[in-house]
């Protein structure tokens, strides 16, 4: 049964399947980025595969690692009926970072796809609502990208600098910098 | 038989009245909650203290219990709830995610309430035990008794807290 899923979609996606394995028993497959919107809907739509849920939809930020297309996006689909589980892979490089979505095949793919925006800055083509999802608006930049600076910190609201240097005043050296 | 009478402080009198009345507005976020409902229950018995009864609206309360991690996005709400809470009040950080940012160094964890309002105790733990918690609200009934709390000191360094003319700038 596992397999099954690989070799179909192999089968119907020769060119764009680029490459697939089954570490572990969860069946990964590597996908073009242009045939990610058709790979969905076949799978979603073919009645033995049946993959009506998408489980999760994440990303990962392969900087550190050299890796061109830098980012990888990553979607978890589960048929209800079937019972069966596949993973896709799509590659998605820098400056552009966008990919086409899949938010009108599985419709929680929307909230998913902006949590991806809000968290990596991959853009989704034609999703209907391109907005943050977690973090406010006024945020700059995308900070589970590896090059976002860990302790960088943008507060929506702070005390009064010297309110704070007032209640510290007696023992500055026993207390931690504030920021 | 002479006449027999006290003497003491107005102050004094209040704020023994305050410390062993307060109302508490449990602002709960994670997992420390937990902990906070063991020593709200029959075993620690905080109700000894006399601050048993949970106030859920922050105009009825005095004593505001920051319990567990506080986000970015959530420092506005926590200072607004702050501000609702009608003078003297009383802070206590509950755990070390409240009072340091925890574990969590990151864009989305404040390094602290006190970073966007004062804290009068601090209890470290994760979670804290309630043993610790009850230790902590005795050191602040102490501190409400002799008028140490933050803005117990803020009304003394005002001339006049009801003259909108003399209070510091809001932001």
């Amino acid at each position: 049964m596992s397999l099954d899923v690989l070799k179909q979609l192999a089968e119907q996606f020769g060119r764009a399947l680029l490459r697939t394995h089954s570490e572990r028993g969860d069946d990964t497959a590597v996908i073009e980025a242009a045939a990610i919107r058709a790979v969905c809907l076949w799978l979603r739509d073919t009645p033995e595969l049946a993959f009506d849920m998408l489980t999760d939809l994440t990303a990962v930020d392969y900087l550190e690692q050299g890796r061109r297309p830098r980012f990888e996006v990553v979607y978890h689909l589960y048929s209800l009926p079937r019972r069966h589980r596949v993973r896709l892979k799509v590659g998605v490089d820098d400056p552009a970072a966008e990919v086409d979505t899949v938010s009108d095949l599985w419709r929680n793919g929307n909230w998913l796809e902006r949590e991806v925006w809000d968290l990596y800055g991959i853009k989704f083509r034609n999703h209907p609502d391109m907005r943050r999802i977690l973090l406010y608006e006024a945020f700059e930049g995308h900070p589970l990208r590896k090059d976002y600076v860990k302790d960088r910190r943008q507060p929506l609201v702070r005390r009064p600098a010297g309110e704070i240097a007032a209640a510290l005043g007696q023992r500055p050296a026993a207390r931690r910098s504030l920021i | 038989m002479g006449l027999e009478f006290t003497t003491g402080r107005l102050a004094d009198a209040i704020n023994w009245a305050r410390k062993y009345s307060l109302f508490q507005y449990p602002f709960v976020t994670a997992c420390c909650g937990m902990e906070f409902m063991a020593l709200w229950g029959p075993r620690f018995d905080v109700a000894r203290f006399g601050a048993e009864f949970p106030r859920f609206s922050p105009r009825q309360a005095d004593l505001l219990m920051v319990v567990g991690t506080v986000t970015e996005r959530q420092a506005p709400v926590l200072k607004r709830i702050y501000e609702q809470i009608c003078e003297p009040k009383w802070v206590v950080s509950f755990g070390v995610c409240a009072s340091s940012g925890g574990f969590y160094q990151n864009y989305s964890t404040v390094p602290g309430i006190d970073h966007v309002i004062p804290v009068d105790v601090y209890i470290p733990g994760c979670p804290p035990q309630p043993e610790q918690v009850l230790d902590a609200l005795i050191m602040l009934q102490q501190r409400i008794q002799d008028g140490r709390g933050w803005s117990q000191r803020q009304q003394q360094l005002e001339p006049s807290p009801r003259d909108p003319h003399t209070r510091p700038p809001q932001p």
